[in-house]
């Protein structure tokens, strides 16, 4: 039979709003078969709200939706699936206590004869599509034992398996290293070849480029274009993106770096690194970089006092200072911002202003009286200063979008007057604006005498960012490298374990 | 400028509203339960049912504020009818046997206190889910009080402590006052000190209130210390109602404790949860109870109508909140 559509997935005129927002403004989106289509804005351009309609999360106000050219009423999730439209997300959907096999065929278990579950056959098929996807995991095993890459595997085989027509991918690298990376990009590249419409959605702009057949750039709920990669350059992308041309977002002023006041001796956690050594320079920003796992966040934990260290030294304005708990880290002048902002950074169910105030209570706080109205200043005046987005500052921090809930992040530590900033993968889910305007913050900070640690597996931000830079692979230092020696090339071999 | 002024005090008073809501949402039904019952029966608006009204709910309430604040920790706290028990037989005791009333008193509050450290050593240092720390403590005490007491009542305590729950201050039971007096500490405790704080931040964010240098330990061993003081006062106030101590006394005060925090808008994930909130759930239940009984409402009818209540509003804030 011949192919009587043009277009998998065809959005025309689609409006929705919300009580009191515009969410979209009739915005069109085409995907064709086969290709790769990025979705890309900042946060609150309306990509989610858009996949949502098409997931059956939410419904639409206005506009048109058609599948394989036949117009379709999405009405709910179940629909949506039904329809051949799948989603993969970063945190993983899947149930964590079942199989690889229960998860493919959940909700529709095939029966044998005597109307029992017939395992033989979904660990066969399940086997078939896994393979299909080069990918080798044993259908019996549970999925919470699995990493968070070969889940996110496990999920696009469930959609093969149910013949998704279209599959979306919402920022399905951010948890991934470089190989799996890789790995992904070849699954999708098969999904291609199948005549999968995909789209794509990844505030990491290289990958854009290097996957993406077209792009569709979102503003503010209304549509800016849809181009084809190959016509544009990234930063043509980027200022399509934020409206306004953008210079290097990672020029910075740095400073002269002082004397040292960060040293580190053959620090040890047998799991998790092994002599490391390191000095870190006052007004200096210096960069930790290696893939996940490979022992970055635990290091500075350590150093911080939230998890303890087995051997070695760390040293403070030439003090020792080895510090068993984060009270001790914070005393001292050490400030924390954690890699994963919801559990560890924030208080989601409290005020802008109890945040704020949670590490330097002390300050507000007068004969153990807590006075709420100089906590109400302190708050105000750093959201100011940081230019924080929300009415006031007795805003639920759960309402604020992720950049600024990491500006909210920020100024808990600035209210403590700490000196050394570590900032543990500072961007992960912010978009460009409200990340050029953390680098701005970086600047502020180290003008002010402040020094920052800074954490990232996002190679062009370390190089971007830091003076000098401790590239690790798996526990192991692999060198420590001055800001002329940055190489793409040279850095990443040394994250894999090459010399 | 002035516009600029306008909309942020407009913002604020709406922000104001908004954590009043819930509260706000309870004194309307309560106002609905005092026109039902006292349009219905001729006796509940009088000044002596309201004063046994109060007295009855007092003791509830008091109870009800120590779970609020585990509450708001993330945990819970199933022991808190056996430590009502346990203070009550200990004061008996040393009442009974001639030692002086603050004797008697301080004992009590020090082994309530004692109950309160374990279940908190267990929650932090043993990581044992709050529920079932609870629950071994619970049950734990209740076998002690029992095998000290011989499952007997004690008897024989000076007129002058029993006089105390029917006493009067300023023309209000001195249960009551007793009440009112822990609710303005705790409320001052949760709006002014950095404990009160620091239960909020821990039972929103665990992991962000350790890295922030929150003192984790001395948050929990808190909030179950408390807890049991509070039901160590609690349970020597009933004993004094009672004239006796009983063993049994307190037994499934846990439920109508948790009942009134969680009618009162406090979520059993933590984080959430306020004073005034835990005292109108404590009232409502009990004007329920007192009402139904004068208007002779079949008892389990009214446990239904009080199953079903406390369901009810949980659902409704829910849908408010989302």
């Amino acid at each position: 039979m011949p192919v009587q559509y043009e277009n998998v997935v065809e959005m025309k005129g689609i409006t929705k709003e919300f009580p009191g927002v515009k969410a979209l403004t009739e915005v069109d989106l085409e995907i064709r078969p086969g290709e790769v289509h990025a979705l890309v804005g900042e946060n609150g351009a309306g990509k989610s709200t858009i996949i949502k309609i098409l997931m059956g999360v939410y419904t639409k106000s206005s506009g048109q939706i058609r599948v394989e050219g036949r117009k379709v009423e999405i009405k709910s999730p179940l629909h949506a699936q039904e329809l051949g439209l799948g989603a993969v997300y970063q945190d993983v959907n899947l149930a964590q206590h079942l199989s690889v096999a229960e998860n493919f065929f959940m909700g529709q278990m095939p029966k044998n004869k005597l109307g029992m579950i017939d395992y033989q056959r979904m660990y066969l098929e399940t086997k078939e599509i896994m393979d299909s996807m080069e990918i080798h995991v044993d259908p019996r095993i549970i999925v919470g034992s699995l990493s968070v890459a070969q889940q996110e595997m496990v999920t696009i085989g469930k959609m093969l398996h149910r013949k998704a027509k279209l599959v979306i991918f919402d920022e399905p690298t951010a948890l991934l290293t470089n190989d799996e990376t890789e790995q992904l990009f070849k699954i999708i590249h098969m999904l291609k070849e199948k005549n999968v419409g995909i789209i794509y959605i990844s505030h990491r702009i290289e990958e854009i480029f290097h996957i993406c057949d077209r792009a569709t750039v979102l503003k503010d709920g209304v549509k800016v274009d849809t181009v084809c990669t190959r016509d544009i350059t990234e930063s043509d992308l980027i200022s399509m993106m934020v409206g306004r041309d953008v210079a290097d977002m990672y020029e910075i002023e740095h400073e002269k770096p002082g004397e040292v006041i960060l040293k580190v001796e053959n620090l040890t956690r047998k799991e998790a690194f092994k002599n490391i050594n390191f000095e870190v320079k006052k007004g200096e920003i210096f960069g930790l970089f290696g893939l996940v796992g490979s022992g970055r966040t635990e290091i500075v934990r350590s150093i911080f006092g939230a998890d303890l260290k087995e051997e070695g030294n760390v040293y403070l304005y030439d003090e020792k200072a080895d510090f068993t708990s984060p009270s001790q880290g914070i005393h001292a002048g050490l400030a924390l911002i954690p890699e994963n902002r919801k559990e560890q950074g924030i208080a989601l169910g409290l005020s802008i202003a109890t945040n704020t105030n949670m590490v330097a209570i002390d300050k507000i706080t007068r004969f153990g009286v807590i006075n709420n109205k100089k906590g109400i200043e302190v708050a105000e005046k750093f959201r100011e200063k940081l230019r924080t987005k929300a009415p006031t500052v007795h805003q639920l921090v759960k309402n604020l979008s992720g950049g600024n809930q990491q500006k909210v992040v920020i100024s808990k530590w600035l209210a403590k007057g700490s000196d050394i900033f570590i900032f543990d993968e500072p961007t992960t889910g912010v978009d460009v604006g409200a990340k050029m305007e953390i680098y701005k913050i970086f600047e502020t900070l180290i003008k002010e005498g402040k020094t920052i640690i800074i954490i990232s597996s996002y190679l062009p931000e370390v190089i971007g960012l830091a003076d000098r830079m401790l590239i690790m692979y798996e526990g192991r230092q692999m060198s420590i490298l001055q800001r002329e020696e940055f190489q793409d090339e040279k850095i990443l071999r040394l994250a894999s374990g090459i010399q | 400028m002035s516009v600029n002024t306008q909309k942020k005090d407009i913002n604020r008073l709406r922000l104001f509203s908004g954590s009043l809501k819930t509260e706000l949402f309870l004194v309307i039904i309560l106002i609905i339960l005092f026109v039902v019952f006292s349009t219905t029966s001729d006796v509940f608006f009088k000044f002596d049912n309201l004063k046994t009204l109060l007295r009855q709910t007092s003791i509830y309430g008091i109870v009800a504020i120590g779970m609020l604040f585990v509450i708001t920790s993330s945990g819970i706290d199933l022991s808190v009818g056996s430590v009502i028990g346990l203070s009550g037989v200990i004061t008996a005791i040393c009442l009974s046997r001639g030692l002086p009333l603050p004797i008697a008193i301080i004992l009590s509050l020090v082994l309530s206190a004692a109950v309160g450290l374990v279940n908190g050593a267990l929650v932090h240092d043993g990581k044992v889910p709050p529920f079932i720390a609870t629950m071994g403590t619970m049950t734990v005490v209740r076998a002690l009080i029992m095998l000290i007491t011989g499952a007997k009542m004690i008897s024989g305590l000076p007129k002058a402590f029993k006089g105390l729950a029917q006493m009067n201050v300023i023309g209000l039971p001195f249960l009551f006052v007793a009440w009112f007096i822990i609710i303005l500490i705790a409320w001052f405790i949760t709006k002014k000190t950095v404990f009160g704080r620091n239960i909020f931040a821990y039972g929103s964010n665990k992991e962000a209130a350790r890295l922030s240098g929150i003192n984790v330990r001395t948050t929990i061993y808190g909030v179950y210390i408390f807890s049991s003081v509070i039901c160590g006062i609690a349970g020597i106030l009933l004993t004094a109602r009672l004239g006796n101590g009983v063993p049994t006394a307190g037994d499934g005060y846990e439920l109508d404790a948790i009942a009134a925090a969680v009618v009162g808008g406090a979520s059993l994930d933590g984080g959430e949860g306020s004073v005034i909130g835990a005292v109108l759930g404590a009232i409502i239940m009990a004007t329920l109870r007192q009402g139904g009984t004068l208007l002779g409402i079949n008892s389990f009818i009214l446990e239904i109508i009080i199953g079903s209540l406390i369901v009810i509003a949980v659902l409704l804030d829910k849908m408010r909140k989302h």
